[in-house]
């Protein structure tokens, strides 16, 4: 039988060894953010699993017929469908279970979906699937915007981000709103896993895949994923700029079981340091999406974002009684 | 298979689609209330909570996710069965397309009413007429009885091998779907040993391997993938090709049931009513069948040669069952309980009209277009439609192709 995750030690060496049930040879970008996310939940994966997907850029560059990266059981149906998709899946096996129709073995099922699949059209089949109580892990890759159609604003594009819906014109500079705090809307289901995960920090993300993996119930994963052709940014530097998000406190890394927070070590560092939280503009200045931002005449929007920055880490600490 | 003993159960038509659900071994249930197909909801809720069946019942939170979970549970191998109406089959259309699209055979009963604005809770088609195209095979019953019965068939149509379509079963709103009426039902185990166990069939994977059509860990499969120009067309014709399939399975799987039920509605694929030697006719869909034909023995006692098809099994649509039934015939009115609204005509007109259009000895045509909003329909307008018949067949003039009937104008 599979090792529990406490009981799951590994060197960088050993995980590298782990089969891939994502293969390599699919057609996302280079530098893609979202197909490193994939790569490392499956790796994380303790047994037999079933996998469905979201429409979008990983259900387009891993299954173009009649070639698939899936070495598992995989399906897709539509766009807003990724939490539906795993609800269904999860009441059949264990009904079939139950009635001695299949294997009797336990099957952990894991839907991948964008963020404009999560925090916009996905969102009510998601929140019903986390009501409902269904035993299964959902994985948000977010790469903040509709990479798949174009890179059009989406309810997990930043402020002051440009997309070709959120034009950095001359009269708005780039999207007027701040993103949508998805995560914590997923805590406040009172589910018993979320967490939020980074690409640069690899092991923490397997961790926690293995996690809501394990957890009875659904579970969460927010995970920041960079997309070089939407954020306008190196191919080469979508970890390093991964790795800045959460230097920055733009992206904190967290989890929470049964509401309780806890920050992850990467983030837990800045908060025990302040001085080691670096400015936005760090992060921001690494993407053309944010280029129009270092005029001067837009100095108040870099600023919001800062403030902005501050007021939901403060928030963060506070839920983590750390502040 | 000899006729088997039946019970006679007083039951409307929703709790008569929810009693075949019940004995068809159904291993997930996704669903969400609308009237008038709650009653379907509410009855299984209960067959769950009292354990008197082996079902996931999963309480969805719009009728995009019913379809949804359907859909991927079927692709897990189980048998699934969902119900809806009007703006609930509305609001699942995407998924009704990658249901067909998929090949997953979803069984789901459509209590038929009409579509907003304005809103309106009673009978007409108009609901499911927007699905004609959607891939879906349909059945129409005619009263509550009919409802069991193509329950039950409906998943031996819709499973077998060579269809493997989604299966709706159409029952009027209202008319049958709160109208009390006896319903003989046949033993629990008559059904099961009928509906058998869900078989999948043996597909070819990504690396040439033969495994089964379903999500196994054991035969890992790739299902709903981005299929471009290059594939796409021959997935799209195969669906079509099993539609062509399914006239005869659900003639076969008509005529198996009745054998067991004594019970038939025509050939399974339409039915026909006194039409032999008549020379006018008409073409109905559902309940309203069930007054024509009272109205079709009293003008046969007046030596007036009237007769009724009724439509069945609208998708696949039974073009030479049509052929033969109406070839010949003096004079034909197509009834319509939805409209296509410029299209000339409803949608059951447009079908029927194209049948028969390559047949030399083709009737004249006439539509009208009836009951929307549940509109009641009355003998005496039937009768109206008659007459307006044999005039058509005395002139041979048909003087307006489209009317309304039963509406102030």
């Amino acid at each position: 039988m599979v090792k529990k995750l406490s009981e799951w030690k590994f060197t960088s060496k050993e995980f590298a060894q782990i089969p891939e049930k994502f293969a390599s040879g699919h057609r996302a970008c280079a530098g893609c953010g979202p197909a490193i996310v994939l790569r490392l939940v499956m790796k994380a994966a303790r047994g037999p699993i079933i996998a469905t997907n979201a429409t979008g850029c990983m259900e387009v560059v891993s299954t173009i017929y009649p070639y698939t990266s899936w070495k598992i059981p995989w399906m897709h149906t539509a766009f807003e469908t990724a939490a539906a998709n795993a609800s269904g899946i999860e009441s059949a096996l264990k009904i079939l279970r139950k009635k001695g129709k299949i294997k009797d073995e336990h099957v952990d099922v894991v839907a991948f979906a964008g963020d404009g699949g999560t925090f916009d059209i996905g969102f009510q089949a998601l929140s019903g699937a986390v009501e409902r109580g269904h035993d299964f892990l959902y994985v948000l890759y977010d790469n903040e915007a509709y990479m798949n159609t174009g890179i059009q604003r989406s309810g997990g594009t930043p402020r002051g981000a440009w997309t070709t819906t959120s034009p950095a014109g001359k009269v708005i500079p780039g999207k007027a709103e701040h993103k949508k705090p998805i995560a914590d809307i997923m805590v406040a289901h009172e589910m018993p896993y979320v967490a939020t995960a980074n690409i640069a920090y690899w092991k923490d993300l397997v961790i926690k895949a293995r996690k809501g993996m394990e957890v009875n119930g659904p579970a969460f994963l927010h995970a920041f994923a960079p997309c070089p052709r939407g954020w306008r940014s190196e191919n080469e530097k979508t970890v390093e700029i991964a790795r800045l998000a959460t230097e920055t406190c733009v992206f904190p890394l967290w989890e929470a079981e049964y509401g309780e927070y806890k920050l992850s070590a990467p983030s837990k560092a800045i908060a025990l340091k302040p001085e080691r939280k670096k400015p936005v503009e760090a992060y921001l200045k690494t993407q053309r999406r944010f280029r129009h931002l270092f005029k001067p005449e837009n100095k108040h929007v870099l600023e919001e974002i800062q403030s902005e920055v501050d007021r939901r880490w403060k928030k963060l600490l506070k839920a983590c009684e750390i502040a | 298979m000899a006729k088997v003993e039946q019970k006679i159960v007083p039951l409307n038509g929703d709790n008569a689609v929810a009693y075949a659900v019940k004995q068809c071994d159904v291993d997930v249930v996704a669903a969400y209330p609308i009237t008038p197909q709650t009653i379907i909801v509410e009855k299984f809720s209960e067959y769950v909570a009292d354990g008197e069946v082996d079902t996931a019942f999963v309480c969805v939170e719009s009728e995009h996710t019913a379809m949804t979970c359907s859909i991927t549970a079927s692709a897990t191998g189980a048998r699934t069965f969902t119900a809806t109406a009007s703006a609930g089959l509305a609001l699942m259309h995407e998924m009704l397309g990658v249901a067909s699209g998929c090949r997953t055979p979803v069984v789901m009963s459509v209590v038929n009413r009409a579509l907003s604005a304005p809103i309106n809770i009673h009978c007409d088609h108009s609901d499911a007429m927007c699905e004609r195209d959607i891939g879906w095979i349909q059945i129409y019953a005619e009263n509550s009885q009919e409802a069991y019965d193509s329950i039950i068939q409906a998943f031996k149509i819709a499973e077998n091998l060579d269809v493997m379509l989604p299966t709706m079963v159409g029952l009027d709103g209202f008319v049958l779907s709160h109208t009390l009426e006896n319903v003989s039902i046949l033993p629990d185990d008559a059904v099961k040993k009928f509906v058998g166990e869900r078989q999948v069939p043996q597909v070819m994977n990504h690396e040439g391997e033969l495994v089964p059509f379903k999500l196994d860990p054991a035969k890992p499969l790739t299902i709903g993938p981005l299929d471009l120009h290059d594939y796409y067309f021959e997935h799209k014709r195969q669906q079509e090709e099993s539609m062509i399939k399914a006239l005869d399975v659900i003639k076969k799987v008509h005529d198996e049931y009745s054998k067991q039920s004594g019970r038939t509605y025509g050939n399974g694929l339409v039915e026909a009513y006194r039409l032999d030697d008549a020379e006018i006719v008409t073409v109905c869909m559902g309940s309203t069948a069930g007054t024509v034909k009272t109205v079709v023995d009293e003008l046969r006692e007046k030596g007036i040669k009237a007769g009724l098809l009724r439509i069945r099994a609208f998708r696949p649509l039974p073009v030479k069952d049509i052929i033969s039934n109406l070839a010949g015939k003096k004079a034909v009115a197509v009834m319509d309980r939805a409209c296509s609204f410029g299209g000339n005509g409803g949608p059951l007109f447009h079908e029927i009209r194209h049948a028969v259009y390559d047949v030399p000895n083709r009737p004249k045509l006439v539509n009208y277009v009836y009951g929307l909003g549940g509109r009641d329909m009355q003998p005496h307008m039937i009768e109206t439609i008659y007459n307006e018949l044999q005039k058509i067949a005395q002139t041979g003039q048909v003087e307006e192709t489209v009317q309304f009937i039963g509406l102030r104008e």
